[in-house]
């Protein structure tokens, strides 16, 4: 349904341009979950923005192609960009306290996709303003129609705007970090919620976060990013249990685990470059995994199909391992030994 | 707001007693006939040699039931003196204001929309410009080209007095009158008004609620109209209070100029001839003008604010 294209997405630093997302290739299906993971920087939240076109055009450059349903969305006109987004695409966004407009009623705010997408009577619209707002758990809808954002708390912004983005019934939802500003508890209902929801529009969904438990509960592939680029993809049975690249596998190790190992996390090593003082040559976690030697690394590395559906960057994985995992073995070792 | 009037009221009077002369010096300046002897006894007559503090209370107690004395210089009572001027002060401001905003709310909105661009870079010149300007050169500069060179519009009064009055004839020349006016005044009044629409929308088109507006599909215009602008006038009705402050000062200026008939003209030629009472009661109305305006200021801003409402 949304195939994205070798896109490259660059951002005006100091008046040159410095790619966030970097050659970044993908397929969304009908009815499938993609999810998109990395630590903060690594371009997740900028490529989802590449897709609606919502980067300020004066300091951005992006290139490739992204086709949806047949259309190249890089191609066409703010105008054309309109008559599609809020419609047939839609996008949640990461902070429901900042993404309502403050002086404007919900229910003024959920009508709007409809006023520009549908042609309904006002009370048509009121109605399914108000449907809306009852399918995403609120129930007492008619009163919550008439509030501001102010009025209402963290989980039910979100919730209200799940609905915003529900307005048109769109065929491919991008989320990005839809429970990132959520506590717990909150995000457990909202990832609980937009799987029901998921489950009965069949909508394609993006699913744009760092929080692998929220993968686990609802992705059906994961595109794991790093520094602008994929460096796994894979079903998300796969990913979980048989990770190759070194960046998932430190990932999955630096979380904790109800069961098996006991001790310290797991902690990568240093953080994600800023774009502007990036390497673009080799493999970019090299730095981070100081103790792989340099020639276990492939000079340009590229996806390599491990198996069906399994890509992984860099041959790195092939020698991979982790500290932890060295140490646990030598202390087995020095047991059997004795 | 009443001991805010009455405290001022204090201040005024106060301030007013210590100013060198008064009423009589004023009321006889030029007339060497009248003896200093004859003066005090006027003086005393009416009650000028008293303490200030009961010459306070004499005035406020008359005040608060709307006599504010009699005018030396009008041979009238105060109060009838203001109210047949106040109207056109009330009249010439009020065009003001509504012609600021109609010039500065377009400027500030294109320059907050396409910063940096020709458009952009023109207002901006505009209002350091219009800010540097003393507006009595202005004044004088339009009244010189408009209504003394060019000869469009009168140059002074507020209405031709050969002119009947309730006709339709009558209103418009009491329009074309305030035309030179009101430009002068509201020209240099927009510049707070666009300098802040203006900052207000570069940091508004940049939140999230915007981009949520732009993934809806909303078109372009409508995403300035309807969440930047909504957004960004907020200031500007924050701003009104102040905006009739200046108004006030303006209008000194503005009047005495084009000689038209108001409130600010009265109170520069009851400080001239010393005309006391005058004065005091003027500058109590500004005050009272100033409390109103940031009261107005309030009102306004819970108006448009949801989250700033009361109960």
């Amino acid at each position: 349904m949304l195939t994205i294209h070798n896109l490259r997405t660059s951002f005006r630093i100091h008046d040159e341009f410095h790619p966030a997302v970097d050659g970044i290739s993908l397929t969304i299906h009908k009815n499938e979950v993609l999810a998109i993971v990395g630590e903060s920087g690594c371009g997740k939240s900028a490529l989802a923005l590449s897709i609606l076109g919502l980067h300020p055009p004066e300091r951005t450059k992006i290139e490739g192609t992204i086709e949806f349903q047949g259309q190249n969305l890089l191609q066409l006109s703010t105008a054309e960009l309109n008559q599609i987004r809020g419609k047939r695409l839609a996008m949640i966004f990461q902070d429901p306290m900042t993404a309502l407009h403050p002086l404007m009623i919900i229910g003024r705010q959920i009508e709007e996709p409809m006023k520009y997408h549908l042609t309904l009577s006002t009370k048509e619209k009121k109605q399914r303003a108000l449907q809306l707002l009852e399918r995403v758990g609120i129930h007492n809808n008619e009163q919550v129609y008439q509030q501001y954002p102010h009025e209402l708390s963290g989980g039910m912004r979100q919730r209200v705007l799940i609905a915003m983005a529900l307005a048109c019934d769109p065929e491919l939802l991008i989320a990005d970090e839809p429970t990132t500003a959520l506590d717990v508890t909150i995000q457990a209902q909202i990832m609980e919620l937009m799987k029901e929801l998921q489950r009965q529009s069949q909508a394609g969904i993006l699913l744009i976060t760092h929080d692998l438990g929220v993968v686990a509960e609802m992705a059906d592939r994961v595109a794991v990013m790093y520094a602008g680029e994929i460096v796994e993809l894979a079903p998300i049975h796969t990913l979980f249990h048989n990770p190759l690249h070194p960046y998932t596998r430190s990932l999955l190790h630096s979380l904790p685990s109800s069961f098996g190992q006991k001790g310290r996390l797991h902690v990568i090593e240093g953080m994600v470059p800023a774009i502007e003082h990036l390497k673009r040559s080799g493999c970019r976690f090299a730095p981070r995994i100081p103790w792989i030697s340099n020639e276990l690394h492939e000079v340009n590395p590229v996806l390599h199909e491990i198996a069906p559906q399994h890509f992984v960057r860099c041959v790195c994985h092939q020698h991979f391992y982790l500290p932890t995992e060295r140490i646990g073995d030598e202390i087995n070792a020095s047991i059997t030994a004795t | 707001m009443i001991p805010q009037l009455l405290l001022l009221s204090i201040l005024i009077f106060f301030l007013a007693k210590q100013m060198p002369g008064d009423a009589v010096t004023g009321a006889f300046m030029g007339k060497p006939n009248v003896s200093a002897e004859q003066m005090e006894k006027i003086r005393e007559q009416h009650g000028l040699n008293d303490p200030w503090i009961v010459q306070y209370g004499r005035w406020i107690g008359d005040a608060i039931q709307g006599d504010f004395g009699q005018s030396f210089v009008h041979k009238q009572p105060v109060t009838q003196l203001l109210a047949g001027r106040i109207g056109n002060t009330i009249w010439l401001s009020v065009a003001t204001l509504v012609v600021t905003y109609v010039i500065a709310i377009p400027l500030g909105m294109i320059a907050g929309r396409w910063t940096g661009s020709w458009a952009d870079q023109f207002i901006v010149t505009y209002n350091y410009v219009s800010f540097a300007t003393p507006v009595f050169v202005f004044a004088l500069l339009m009244l010189y080209v408009f209504g003394f060179v060019l000869n469009w519009f009168p140059s002074g009064g507020s209405v031709d007095i050969r002119i009947e009055e309730g006709t339709a004839e009558y209103v418009w020349d009491r329009l074309k009158h305030l035309v030179l006016p009101v430009l002068s005044g509201s020209l240099l009044l927009t510049y707070s008004t666009v300098q802040y629409l203006r900052n207000e929308i570069i940091e508004t088109k940049m939140k999230d609620f915007v981009k949520t507006a732009r993934a809806k599909g909303v078109p372009e215009h409508a995403v300035y109209r309807r969440h930047v602008l909504r957004h960004s006038i907020l200031p500007i009705a924050a701003f009104l209070g102040y905006e009739i402050t200046g108004l006030i000062a303006g209008s000194v200026f503005i009047e005495t100029i084009f000689s038209y008939p108001g409130l600010g003209r009265l109170f520069i030629d009851s400080i001239m001839t010393r005309d006391f009472t005058v004065v005091t009661a003027l500058v109590l109305i500004s005050g009272a003008a100033v409390i109103v305006g940031t009261m107005l200021s309030d009102i306004i801003l819970r108006m448009v604010d949801p989250r700033i409402r009361l109960g």
